[in-house]
């Protein structure tokens, strides 16, 4: 296959890449980078899209089928529960008016 | 699928899978502070809308029809699970999330297989042994992260299940997998070796995991994000698509990066987490069982200590998620911040089930996020610090891992709780935590043993400090 060595390459510098990134991120958010890095490796949706969407024989349409909808549950409910944690990390402020709940 | 795929894809399709990727990469480098985090949350989403559109216009796709039910139950399925899910489910519904990621991949490997078989020969052996990478990362990802999210949301035992010669089997399956695998590369038409590599993947995934126990579910399901990250970038490799490699790497590269963490915060190895089962076997727990004393000390009293503090540092754990106490927590934190206390919380990396647990449960309670410190930070302030409070957590607090070489925490790094002027701690009873090592914080002179239900004591302090207050 031609295109091993560019795509071992694009690995390779994407792990690195990976490392001196995610190697800043504050351990306060841990847990939303955990569910942001799962949203967006969900991107094998673009991959299962293809295999349903090619129609090729049943079998891979079934397969294609539970891919796409299961890629689909983590790129929705990823985004969405990343973003509804980071709305509730918020600094002091000077008035800090109690809450009731 | 053929090899010379990449001249098929439309230009428009590259462009935008570049476009994604740079927004991906922007996306994380943004989610480092907490200001810029939402932002990068968006540059993400924006990301995935161009990725999926691009695909879109692929010639190959022939029918829109399937695609847009699957993503229409998909997103139905996706937004309950993410505004619904109570902020103490958070590691459930991650390891439930990467067990659909696993489940995906392994069945766009899968679909990938039998297609390429049907086609001429185009399976070459790299090809094949990527494609077996990704079918076994894939389906040990699903059914390992199942029982991850099993164990945590406790309809399994969150117990070690072990059992004799378990290791052994273990590594059996996997010698077993990697002889499929082979084989498969060897001779990719030898069709009927694909369902028994996906099978042992699922069993593999099932037994490596059981042995597991919950203490040790921060570092797992790290190991997990890092596998399924993988098995997308494998699919990557398949598929020649730059765009999966990148994400699935930068997925891979985090979830590793995470596991790191969480094994040095414990002390311990990754071969050990996976195969050491701990806490099935507490060397030494019957022989601490002399009475020893304890102090304990009511609501009241616990409250007026803490009133009458200028600094006061609070450890959360695991018990404190359990009991839903984090709103009582912020209570508490309101009365002492209104008296003057100088109240900070000293978080323990592996403290909860995941990597950030406390930090998102204090943060939904709505407690300032500067207010929240690491143990290196918090570690030298402990000896000025007046009062340290303990709820719910119990072995990152133990001394015995500074000093007692035969304990099984030994040179894991903890909170110096010990070094505070006070210890306050709140627990149900005094049974030992999960790795059933007895912690001499409770028996020292300035400890107070709170007993109760943190959500409770907690509860009945904030009334005490609120009625002297008035």
């Amino acid at each position: 296959m031609s295109s091993l060595m560019p795509n071992l390459y694009v690995f390779l510098l994407a792990t690195f890449l990976g490392f001196e990134v995610i190697r800043r991120v504050s351990p306060l958010l841990h847990t939303p980078l955990m569910s942001l890095t799962n949203a967006i490796s969900a991107i094998s949706l673009v991959g299962s899209i293809v295999v349903l969407g090619s129609q090729k024989d049943s079998l891979s349409t079934i397969l294609g089928a539970v891919a796409v909808t299961a890629s689909t549950i983590n790129v929705i409910s990823g985004f969405l529960i990343t973003d509804r944690m980071l709305r509730m990390f918020k600094k002091r402020k000077t008035d800090d008016a109690s809450r009731s709940h | 699928m053929h090899p010379d795929l990449i001249e098929s894809v439309p230009l428009e399709t590259q462009i935008c899978y570049l476009i994604a990727s740079a927004l991906f990469i922007l996306s994380l480098k943004w989610l480092s502070a907490p200001t810029t985090s939402r932002k990068g949350v968006l540059v993400g989403e924006i990301g995935m809308a161009i990725a999926i559109l691009g695909t879109l216009r692929m010639p190959e796709i022939q029918t829109f029809q399937w695609i847009i039910i699957c993503i229409l139950v998909g997103t139905a399925v996706g937004v309950p699970l993410a505004m619904l899910m109570p902020m103490t489910a958070v590691p459930q519904r991650t390891a439930l999330s990467h067990a659909f990621g696993g489940l995906a991949v392994g069945c766009v490997g899968t679909a990938e297989y039998f297609t390429s078989l049907h086609a001429t020969t185009h399976l070459t052996a790299f090809k094949m042994g990527v494609l077996a990478l990704e079918v076994l990362l894939g389906f040990l990802t699903f059914t390992g992260s199942l029982m991850a999210f099993g164990k945590l949301q406790e309809i399994l035992p969150s117990r070690p299940l072990v059992y004799k010669g378990q290791n052994f089997i273990n590594l059996m399956l996997l010698v077993a997998a990697i002889f499929v695998g082979v084989s498969l590369v060897v001779d990719p038409t030898k069709s009927v070796l694909f369902p028994a590599l996906v099978v042992l993947a699922l069993l593999f995934g099932i037994l490596l995991i059981i042995p597991i126990g919950g203490a040790d579910m921060p570092t797992v399901i790290s190991l997990l994000n890092s596998y399924a990250g993988m098995s997308a970038s494998a699919m990557g490799f398949v598929l020649d698509n730059k765009l999966l490699i990148i994400a699935g790497a930068l997925d891979g590269s985090s979830g590793f990066i995470l596991s790191i963490i969480m094994c040095k915060a414990m002390n311990r190895s990754f071969i050990n987490v996976l195969f050491g089962a701990f806490g099935q076997a507490p060397t030494g727990a019957a022989a601490a069982q002399e009475k020893r004393n304890v102090r304990s000390a009511q609501a009241e009293e616990a409250a007026q200590i803490l009133g009458s503090a200028s600094t006061v540092v609070i450890v959360p754990g695991y018990g404190m998620a359990v009991a839903q106490a984090q709103h009582k927590v912020r209570e508490l934190y309101d009365q002492l911040t209104k008296r003057g206390v100088e109240v900070r919380f000293g978080i323990h990396p592996v403290a909860g089930r995941m990597p950030g647990h406390m930090n998102v449960l204090l943060a939904e309670a709505d407690i300032p996020y500067d207010r929240l410190s690491e143990m290196e930070d918090v570690n030298p302030e402990m000896s000025h610090t007046d009062v340290v409070l303990i709820i719910g957590a119990n072995d990152v607090t133990n001394p015995a891992a500074r000093h007692d070489k035969s304990s099984p925490i030994y040179g894991m790094p903890i909170i110096d709780c010990d070094k505070a002027r006070t210890v306050m701690v709140i627990k149900r009873s005094m049974s030992s935590g999960f790795a059933g090592i007895d912690n001499e914080l409770y028996y020292m002179d300035k400890t107070l043993m709170l007993f109760g239900d943190a959500k409770g004591f907690v509860g009945e302090m904030v009334k005490e400090l609120a009625s002297n207050n008035d």
